[in-house]
């Protein structure tokens, strides 16, 4: 059930009705068999996998749990009797039991995800070894299909074992409402990756019907639409057309398929959350926010701190710290710094962590080569910025540009522009044809081309692009004005007539320029693959 | 009191607001809606049956070769047939059935004559036939029945019910037809005939393919048997035809499975592909478009021959003479001729007909 379709908004309205209908001690109930409804459309066989998650996680964590609370009964009944280095000792046979248990849950979570996610791409690699070896042996690929969310969910809960297991909050007991952690609908498809304590309190408790907040997430809802039909949609098949033809599309091509994906993946991802966080928002429940304008970010490592916010922070929690911290890693540090000096030596395990943080990152977008180039390259450029920190600032203090308008101009345009080139990666076939098309920006380059019609030869018409260009200023236009705080906080405050003019302007936008229906393919959104 | 008017300022707020917006939705609706004034003029011609005085002897039904093999005009003068042709482009069976259950709902004829090309489909064939057949009809149980029975895949009841939703891209497509016809269309039909009067003769018209099972599917035979079954209970005559089209092609095997069901249920049936001569059809000059249709000598034709079969064979009487039906075809009669003066007006300057 797509986002955008009839049948999810149909499925929307009921929620919505009885969701204020029903007694509120039922609104939580309601929401998992919602979920459960929604989840079901995307395949019935789908739910053995987000079931698998959920019973796995509950058993085991509440193994954890019960683990901890003997732990610390025990040790409130024995707190006289026994030492310090005693308790100490006690507690570390505690957390051995305890980390067998995470670690139990965090293969089988994983585990399946890898195997769904990441068997055939194995597969893929061990024939191609066995061609270069000249074997005419090939290993047959599974037939799996990759559930929907399923990186989503397993993550969201694999960080909810985690944070139970270091103590950050106590386990949930009731097995319902972890479920409905598990699977809340409206991010089931994209995210955001929720924290438990983050979305719990709001998710569980009775929500009374509020117009104000209502108005606010449909107001969120019908942004996303316009994010998503009117420009991630539209500029799709321009993106398919020039990467789908490398033979024709080259050169300038490449560049103006790159910016186009660029906004194409902006609208298509941000405007998914907003239906997400909208949705949400109209239930009363409130969904952490995935993006902060990443696009007015001024450098890289600034960029991922406002893209996809959370997916990035899941990483950093749970995988950056715990390798920077872990014993090898500290061995490894202790030995660089007095092999290779302090200030190079204690660079060395960043290094490492950050490496292992964007492999992983690459490889959860997908089972490809690609993926894994685009988050080694991502590293390297972050890495590469961060060195060059000190001389930057040189430069900024010899020319005087840093803080001024210009230059702030300049580094927001330099990053897109990178943030795009990186982005190539997720375009094309494999990792050698996105080389050669990005080197042919530089050998083929002829903006001529541009300029002679064939922009009409990429499935738009004149009206689509005037469209497209409608929706950037919109879209720059709104991200200005958010930085000086809600928006929709600021049109709340405006009269009536003018609200009605706004919110009704942008849904007959929505429903015009939207593309949906006959004559388009309902696409999904990008990060739903994910 | 000041509670009180606020509230009730906020109820004549959002009471406004929803008139507003239907009202917006609405016009929006109705400028995108395809006008069909010109071009393709097919997916007009449904609409126009609810404008006539529903008191006809013979309502054809069916697709392109009833709407423009046969003339009512000529029906109405020499045999003083009152008829209706309520055809529209490759109308499917089950689109036939229930224009037929909707048309019993107006009125009963006499006669229904169906035209069984369509026996050639058993599946929703195409959106935009299907847009053109539907859109038109006034909304009612049958309207909903032909829309769940003629959806392809790619479709949805919802665009029905608010065609908005199918037509929103036309914005960039707009002209000045869309807002010239916004409250008021002109009729492309006289009596549902669609009026051709060039002439492209058929030459070397190619035989049928060959297919790989010629069997009339189920679906096909189901919703004839609803015809017949409805015809029975609404105690209407219901009469085969096979228009005397050349192209496309109608097989012997269809042929023999046609003849096999009239007889089975007591129907006549009529093959005009067999009676070529018998009307006196020419092929050389009977034709626009190569002997997929007639024109307008071919219809008249038709109409002289046919009327004599409806008024001997079904026993229609001759209804000219009363007053209401004649001044009413009288009218029609002048903007049949009117029409015919305009389209040979266009032919004689070199400029297409349509």
């Amino acid at each position: 059930m797509l986002f955008t379709s009839y049948e999810f908004i149909l499925f929307l309205l009921i929620v919505f009705i009885l969701y204020y209908v029903v007694p509120k001690k039922l609104q939580w109930p309601l929401l998992l068999v919602a979920s459960y409804v929604f989840y079901f459309f995307s395949g019935p066989e789908n739910l053995l996998y987000i079931l698998f998650t959920t019973v796995s996680t509950y058993l085991i964590v509440g193994r954890i749990q019960k683990s901890k609370d003997i732990q610390e009964a025990y040790l409130k009944e024995h707190k006289k009797e026994m030492s310090r280095e005693e308790r100490k000792a006690y507690k570390e046979v505690g957390k051995k039991k305890q980390w067998k248990w995470l670690l139990l849950v965090l293969i089988l979570n994983i585990g399946m995800l890898a195997v769904i996610k990441y068997t055939n791409f194995t597969i893929h690699n061990i024939n191609g070894v066995l061609e270069l070896f000249g074997s005419d042996q090939q290993l047959s690929f599974l037939d799996i299909a990759l559930p929907m969310g399923i990186s989503f969910y397993v993550f969201q809960t694999m960080g909810y074992a985690i944070d139970v297991y270091r103590g950050k909050y106590r386990a949930e007991n009731n097995p319902f409402k972890l479920a409905l952690f598990v699977s809340f609908f409206p991010q089931l498809i994209q995210g955001p990756i929720s924290r438990f304590d983050d979305l719990a309190k709001s998710l569980y408790e009775p929500h009374r019907f509020d117009s104000r907040t209502v108005a606010f997430g449909l107001q969120r809802i019908l942004w996303g639409f316009f994010k998503k039909l009117v420009i991630a949609d539209r500029l799709l098949v321009a993106v398919n057309t020039i990467i789908g033809d490398t033979e024709t599309y080259r050169g300038a091509w490449v560049f103006v398929g790159m910016m186009f994906y660029a906004l194409e993946l902006y609208a298509d991802f941000t405007g998914g959350i907003d239906i997400t966080i909208g949705v949400a928002e109209a239930l009363g429940i409130k969904v952490t926010e995935n993006f902060i304008r990443p696009y007015f970010s001024k450098n890289i490592k600034e960029y991922w701190n406002r893209w996809h916010i959370t997916m990035g922070s899941w990483f950093t929690d749970y995988i950056f710290y715990p390798i920077s911290v872990c014993q090898p890693m500290l061995k490894l540090s202790r030995f660089s710094r007095k092999h290779l000096g302090e200030k190079v030596g204690k660079r060395i395990t960043v290094w490492l962590s950050c490496f292992v943080v964007w492999f992983a990152t690459g490889i959860w977008h997908g089972a490809s080569w690609n993926f894994i180039v685009w988050g080694l390259a991502n590293c390297f450029v972050i890495l590469v910025s961060q060195e060059l920190e000190p001389l930057y600032r040189k430069f900024h203090s010899r020319f005087h540009v840093d803080g001024t308008f210009g230059w702030r101009l300049f580094s927001v345009a330099r990053t897109v522009l990178l943030m795009s080139c990186l982005r190539t990666f997720d375009c094309y076939r494999d990792v050698p044809l996105t080389f050669r098309m990005f080197g042919t920006m530089f050998t083929d380059f002829n903006w001529g081309e541009l300029f002679n019609g064939s922009l009409m030869g990429l499935g738009m018409t004149l009206a689509d692009y005037g469209v497209v260009i409608v929706g950037f200023f919109l879209l720059l236009g709104v991200s200005l004005a958010q930085r000086k705080g809600s928006v929709r906080e600021r049109i709340a405050a405006r009269p009536y007539p003018l609200r009605f003019v706004i919110w009704f302007g942008l849904f007959l936008l929505v429903i015009l320029w939207g593309t949906y229906g006959i004559g388009y393919d309902a696409s999904q959104f990008i990060y739903n693959q994910f | 009191m000041e509670r009180k008017k606020s509230k009730k300022k906020t109820a004549v707020c959002v009471l406004l607001s929803v008139v507003i917006i239907l009202v917006v939705l609405y016009l929006l609706q109705r400028l995108l809606m395809p006008k069909y004034m010109s071009g393709v003029l097919e997916g007009a011609m449904v609409s126009e049956y609810y404008d006539e005085e529903k008191d006809h002897d013979v309502i054809f039904i069916g697709d392109c070769e009833l709407y423009e093999n046969i003339s009512p005009v000529v029906l109405w003068e020499e045999y003083g047939i009152n008829s209706y042709i309520r055809g529209t482009a490759q109308q499917l069976i089950w689109q036939s059935y229930y224009l037929m259950e909707e048309t019993f709902t107006y009125e009963k004829p006499d006669v229904v004559v169906f035209n069984v090309l369509s026996m050639q489909y058993n599946e929703p064939q195409r959106e935009t036939y299907n847009r053109m057949t539907l859109d038109g009809m006034k909304w009612s149980k049958s309207k909903i029945g032909s829309i769940n029975a003629s959806m392809t895949e790619e479709e949805n009841f919802l665009d029905y019910v608010f065609p908005l939703l199918r037509y929103h891209s036309r914005w960039s497509e707009l002209t000045g037809e869309d807002f010239q016809y916004f409250w008021n269309r002109e009729k492309v039909t006289h009596n549902g005939y669609y009026m051709r009067v060039d002439v492209l003769p058929a030459e070397n018209v190619p035989d049928g393919r060959v297919l790989a099972d010629y069997q009339f599917g189920d679906n096909a035979y189901y919703y004839l048997d609803k015809m017949v079954e409805l015809c029975e209970e609404n105690d209407v005559e219901l009469v085969l035809v096979k228009a005397p089209s050349l192209v496309p092609y109608w097989y012997d095997e269809w042929e023999a499975q046609m003849e096999d069901y009239a007889k089975e249920h007591d129907l006549k049936y009529y093959n005009f592909l067999e009676l070529i001569d018998e009307v006196g059809l020419d092929f050389n000059t009977d034709t626009y478009d190569a002997g997929l249709h007639l024109n307008l000598s071919g219809a008249e034709k038709m109409a002289h021959y046919f009327g004599r079969v409806l008024a001997e064979d079904c026993g229609l009487e001759n209804r000219r003479g009363e007053e209401d039906l004649e001044r009413a075809w009288e009218k029609k009669r002048q903007a049949y001729d009117a029409e015919i003066a305009r389209q040979q007006e266009a032919l004689a300057a070199g400029e297409p007909v349509k």
